[in-house]
């Protein structure tokens, strides 16, 4: 059986300044996968051309979704195809209330697939239940989207939307940055709760401490748009102790 | 044709009132507004007066005015239809010319022209201290011209809030003139949905006066006509009386609307603030001229301007000309400009999220739109403007 998300050789430029440079992965179905790397390492780069995002030219290689081609779809075509991504810098919309934000995200999905909408009495009820299972203020479904929010609340907030519109396949870009231990224990339970059969995700980070929480199936280190190593857990813990300096110089020099 | 044609056309009016009189020599001197003028630069009528329009039939009453929590008076192709309308006794109400003279017809040519052709329009008092509510002012066109001419005037501690909608079908020119006098304390709200039919011309010129303490607190949702405008007149008399002139402009195709206001603070303490949105789709042209003015009795003057675009097309176009004449040394008044387009991060945050671009697009128009629709107290009313505003992106190019 082939994986949910399957990347194949796949490279990309930035007005023509090569970023991705051969990436191949797979994470089969139910497997949380970590993929760390130093900054400027392209792991941003790699979320955002998996999520659609303009600016990035992919100059070879395939991502499948479940087998079929994310590259040829519209961003918000693999939002419901079940791709979503917490971004490392959450967009600040004013003038957009959140309630309303995430309603009319998980109606589009919703509509996209061909189910029921929700309506607002509904959706208050999922959203409540789901702001008290990550210790969520109601206040925050009243405020606009990420506007005047806390590092920290924005991450939440990001978490939050991933919980209601339940993807397949989840990409955290550095979710863990910036947050206290407290609020990262919320976020790794955010996730931990969605584990199971239907659920893969692509944990990126920088540290150790949230695989700690999360304890991911495998860990790959990108470096320079390639993916140098591919281990278990115990890799993590391997670069916790010796640095990524080490890793990517001896890599380098094969 | 040019205006001296158009002008022509009403060489047979009946003329009735000495004021309709000197009005009509006003024009005969002068003519209509033309492209040399400083005023009307921005906003050429050609088109208007080139235009073909339709003959005048019979008026419908669209659902959404019928439904409208509220007594209404119907006005149609400039007259009063009272089969269309639904009583109040909360206020006086009376239908005929009147003039309360604050309107300038020696001086804004339009003004004479609905002052010369004037033969129905809208007299609303509120008692002093009375709370009126709300009162649905509608004009609907069907075609040739229309000229209604409204008198609001409010005593001391009253309030009101005056839903003041003009839509139509076909081919019309619609030429409103309304006064507003505010007695010490009063209040009025102001809500104007301008949902002309695209081949008409919406030209409506408003005069509000305010005494001490009292507020005019307007708001302009204009979407509609081929070349739309209201200008506003906004003399703030009294110590500590404010205006509030916001607007937002939702133009597309080759639609020219224009939002014109002159906020004269002749008294202390008088308060001014204008948020002024333009959103500009295909080739249309948005026009925002807003001047204020500080008469040496205005100090301590509170005056405030925030004119903000949003270019939804390369080839939208927007003229701003924001104007302090500030004759007093002890007051605070400041304006600011922004014009841009969507900002892709936004735009790709919200597809990110399964939401469709163009509805990704509609949301971010709406949210551009927030900071002049949210004082919008009145919740049928802003209700009715959304239905206005959510749909509008769907053929707007
Ligand atoms: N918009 C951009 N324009 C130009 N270069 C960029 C842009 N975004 C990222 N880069 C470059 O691409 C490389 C990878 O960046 P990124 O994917 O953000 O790395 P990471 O997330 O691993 O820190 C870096 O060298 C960065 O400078
Ligand atoms: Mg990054």
């Amino acid at each position: 059986m082939s994986a949910l998300l399957e990347i194949t050789d796949l490279a990309a430029d930035i007005d023509g300044k090569e970023i991705l440079r051969g990436i191949s992965l797979a994470v089969p179905k139910g497997e949380v996968h970590a993929i760390m790397g130093p900054n400027g390492s392209g792991k941003s780069t790699l979320s955002y051309v998996l999520a659609g995002r303009e600016g990035y030219a992919v100059t070879g290689g395939t991502a499948t979704l479940d087998g079929a081609d994310l590259l040829a779809m519209e961003p918000e075509q693999r939002a419901a195809a079940g791709l979503f991504l917490a971004f490392q810098y959450p967009v600040e919309l004013p003038g957009v209330g959140n309630a309303n934000f995430l309603r009319t995200a998980l109606n589009a999905q919703r509509r996209a697939r061909g189910e029921a909408e929700l309506d607002a009495g509904a959706f208050l009820r999922l959203a409540r239940q789901e702001l008290k299972r990550l210790a969520i203020s109601d206040e925050m479904l009243k405020r606009n989207v990420n506007v005047g929010f806390s590092g920290g609340e924005k991450k939440r907030n990001e978490v939050l939307q991933m919980a209601l519109l339940r993807p397949r396949l989840a990409i955290l870009d550095e979710t863990d940055s910036g947050l206290d231990i407290d609020a990262l224990r919320i976020v790794a339970q955010g996730v931990n709760a969605l584990r199971g059969p239907d659920f893969s995700a692509l944990v990126i980070t920088h540290y150790q401490r949230l695989l700690d929480h999360i304890v991911p199936d495998r860990v790959h280190v990108l470096a320079h748009g390639r993916i140098i190593r591919s281990g278990g857990p115990e890799l993590a813990h391997e670069l916790e102790a010796s640095g990524y300096g080490e890793i990517v110089a001896k890599a380098a020099a094969a | 044709m040019n205006a001296t044609a158009f002008l022509a056309r009403f060489d047979n009016a009946t003329i009735a009132s000495p004021e309709a009189r000197a009005a009509a020599s006003v024009l005969r001197e002068h003519g209509l507004p033309g492209m040399r003028e400083e005023a009307w630069r921005a906003t050429p009528l050609r088109g208007l007066y080139e235009a073909d329009l339709d003959a005048p039939a019979a008026p419908v009453l669209p659902p959404v005015l019928a439904a409208f929590p509220a007594p209404r008076l119907v006005f149609a192709d400039g007259r009063f239809a009272p089969a269309l309308s639904a009583a109040t006794d909360r206020m006086h109400v009376a239908t005929g010319v009147a003039m309360l003279g604050l309107a300038r017809p020696a001086t804004d040519k339009l003004v004479a022209l609905n002052t010369m052709l004037a033969t129905d329009g809208a007299t609303v008092e509120v008692a002093a201290g009375t709370d009126a509510g709300t009162l649905l002012l509608a004009h609907l066109a069907t075609g040739a011209t229309s000229h209604p001419r409204h008198a609001i005037r409010l005593g001391a501690g009253a309030k009101l809030t005056l839903v003041d909608y003009a839509g139509g079908q076909g081919a019309y020119f619609h030429n409103p003139v309304l006064e507003v006098a505010l007695a010490p304390g009063a209040t009025l709200t102001h809500l104007r949905i301008q949902d002309e039919s695209e081949k008409s011309y919406h030209l409506a010129t408003i005069y509000a006066e305010a005494a001490e303490g009292a507020t005019y607190d307007s708001f302009l949702l204009a979407r509609g006509a081929a070349i739309g405008r209201t200008e506003i007149h906004a003399r703030l008399a009294g110590p500590r009386a404010t205006a509030h002139l916001n607007a937002a402009q939702l133009l597309a195709r080759s639609q020219h609307g224009d939002f014109t206001t002159v906020v004269r603070h002749d008294a202390p303490a008088t308060i001014s603030r204008q948020t002024v949105k333009t959103v500009l789709a295909g080739r249309a042209h948005g026009v925002f001229q807003g001047k204020i003015e500080v008469a040496p009795e205005g100090q301590k003057t509170d005056g405030y301007q925030m004119n903000q675009t949003l270019l939804l097309s390369p080839r939208a176009e927007i003229s701003a000309k924001p104007q302090l004449e500030i004759y007093a040394d002890d007051v605070k008044c400041s304006h600011g400009a922004t014009v841009g387009e969507l900002d892709a991060e936004q735009l790709f945050y919200l597809r990110s999220r399964g939401i469709p671009e163009a509805a990704a697009r509609a949301i971010l128009v709406r949210a551009f739109l927030a900071e002049a629709l949210d004082p919008i107290a009145h919740e049928a009313a802003r209700a009715w403007m959304e239905t206005l505003i959510d749909p509008w992106w769907d053929n707007a190019r």
